[in-house]
């Protein structure tokens, strides 16, 4: 049987106000409201493609978070078999590396065929982490990947070049790919599914070895964009604001 | 460890991509600071003639059938050889679907540290990040060895990077690149669809905001008064809503328009490296915090679909006035 396994992690939610701790280094990541990384969302979705396919079991890897067990119950209710609780995250992010040391010694042991994570996560300043997790497996690693196939030794794969083209890639397996956008979007589970996964899957916890906070390069200071030039704001009701525009579009000459 | 900065050239089909010459611009000011030369890394298969443009002081050149076209396992056995004789002080990588595949990666096969999403090097030679979209910024400072940087474009003008003067070549003898693990197998060229959205003059793009496929015809009514064309940031794209050959920015499209109307587009980087030379940009979304109010001449905050109606009635009855 194909063995996949998923990492997924959350990451702040771009939608909140974000803020910086104390220390001006890091975010502060006390009352921040995290979701999935939208690229392991296409990743698990990419996974959970494959073993409806061709048959594979799916374990997915999330380093603990606020709202975690949620997220994985979630990916049990679209198809995934096993799943992971990483532990032992404490209040700073830790650097990719050590997340990919912890995690490279925990996927040895299960032997994939095929590791996926979501290629980027927004948060990232000390390089992204799949290529990073390749590494440390020797598998090889290609990333921004829309769609992939497996067949015998080999996965086909379609990753994205510069200005919008497209190569079909031939990686040999066992290999890391960072995923892009999935063949299908995300699918959508129902609530009461994922109740029904609460009451009848579990969550394994791992413990994990000790994480690294700080990777060579010292981060100064981390802070909020000085408001730049920033847009002339309309202000007004949406009719006042509907005026305005079309004002402007009749200045450039466009009505 | 000597003081050059070096940089990856990234090229494709032939040509220099523009994140090269941004590199150039980023280099040459931590080439100030730091004191070396900037150095130009050209993989490639008769490709040496690429290095022309480049406004570094020496490319160092190495020529092999399985570096034509950049796949990350030739290109990282090839960069592990190459930096290992040179030991730069620094390497530069764009952030882009190339540079991504292999910095990460070095960096960990290499243990030189990497710093993400660099936008800008500042006199005192520090680097400024972008994260979390653009509503983040970092800096930093190089680590006490070979640090890698990836790069986004933002902070510099590509003609910043180029130059006329043809820079010195130092040829570097390829390793063994047998077995390769990872091979391209073929281009699948863009489907160019009906239109070539980056000849548009007028462009209505739309983002995560747009909320529902069926929504996306008000946007398709409001391209249409103005004579122009709807097209997309990625979420939209990976719903299947619009077809790949309307992506703008990263992995899609640069767009020059007279005209670029965004709707619920929040405006990360990823997005606006593809838009930022329009001429006017008209920024319409619902959190006042947005980064495409940063890049855009005009900006309403509002719930686009309170705005749609009344903006489309407007434009009607104008156009409507006018041919009367």
């Amino acid at each position: 049987m194909t063995e996949i396994v998923v990492i997924a992690r959350l990451v702040p939610d771009l939608v909140e106000e974000l803020e910086i701790a104390p220390s001006g280094t890091a975010l502060d990541l006390s009352w921040l409201r995290v979701i999935i990384n939208e690229f392991d969302n296409h990743a698990i979705e990419q996974a959970i493609i494959l073993k409806e396919r061709s048959g594979a079991t799916v374990t997915i890897i999330s380093p603990e978070a606020e709202g975690v067990e949620d997220m994985l119950f979630t990916t049990a209710a679209k198809g995934a078999d096993r799943l992971i609780k990483l532990t032992g995250i404490g209040e700073e992010k830790p650097t990719n590396l050590s997340l990919a040391q912890t995690l490279a010694t925990m996927i040895k042991e299960m032997n994939p065929d095929l590791v996926l994570n979501g290629v980027q996560a927004h948060d990232d300043i000390t390089g992204d982490l799949a290529p990073q997790l390749a590494q440390l497996l020797d598998m090889p690693y290609v990333g921004y990947i829309s769609g992939v196939s497996l067949d015998g030794g080999k996965a086909k794969a379609y990753k994205e070049y510069p200005g919008g083209i497209l190569a079909e890639m031939e990686i040999n397996l066992p290999a890391v790919l960072g995923i892009q956008s999935s063949e299908e979007p995300p699918r959508y589970v129902a609530i009461s599914k994922v109740r029904q996964m609460m009451n009848s899957t579990s969550i394994e916890e791992i413990q994990s070895s000790e994480l690294e906070t700080e990777s060579g390069v010292v981060i100064k200071r981390m802070y909020l964009p000085e408001a730049a030039e920033r847009a002339e704001m309309l202000e007004g009701d949406e009719k006042e604001v509907a005026t305005k525009i079309t004002s402007i579009l009749q200045d450039l000459g466009l009505l | 460890m000597t003081q050059d900065i070096f940089l990856l050239i990234e090229h494709i089909q032939g040509q220099v991509s523009d994140i090269s010459y941004i590199m150039t611009a980023a280099a040459r000011k931590l080439a100030q600071k730091e004191g070396g030369s900037v150095i130009g890394i050209l993989l490639g298969s008769g490709a040496e003639h690429l290095k022309d443009t480049l406004a570094v002081d020496k490319v160092i050149y190495c020529d092999h059938p399985a570096l034509a076209e950049f796949t990350s396992d030739a290109y990282e056995r090839t960069l592990v050889s190459l930096l290992t004789e040179y030991s730069p002080r620094a390497v530069l990588f764009g952030n882009t679907t190339l540079g991504a595949d292999v910095s990460s990666s070095l960096s960990t096969n290499m243990e030189f540290p990497i710093v993400s999403s660099c936008i800008e090097v500042t006199e005192s030679g520090s680097l400024i990040s972008q994260i979390c979209g653009g509503k983040i910024m970092v800096e930093s400072q190089l680590a006490d060895k070979t640090t890698l940087i990836t790069v986004n474009p933002g902070g510099y003008k590509p003609e910043a990077g180029q130059s006329d003067s043809t820079p010195e070549t130092i040829k570097f003898s390829p390793p063994d690149l047998e077995n390769l693990k990872v091979k391209l197998s073929q281009y699948i060229e863009p489907d160019i669809g009906d239109v070539d959205i980056s000849q548009e003059k007028v462009l209505v793009g739309i983002g995560r905001g747009i909320q529902r496929e069926d929504n996306i015809e008000l946007a398709e009514k409001l391209a249409e008064l103005l004579g122009g064309e709807v097209c997309a940031s990625r979420p939209v794209i990976d719903q299947g809503w619009l077809p790949t050959s309307r992506l703008v920015g990263k992995s899609g499209k640069t767009v020059k328009p007279n005209l670029y109307i965004s709707l619920g587009i929040s405006g990360a980087t990823e997005h606006t490296e593809g838009v930022i030379d329009s001429k006017t940009i008209i920024a319409i979304n619902s959190d006042p915090d947005a980064p495409i109010f940063d890049i855009a001449q005009y900006g309403i905050e509002v719930d686009l679909f309170d705005l749609i109606d009344p903006l489309l009635e407007q434009i009607e009855s104008v156009k409507n006035e006018s041919s009367g």
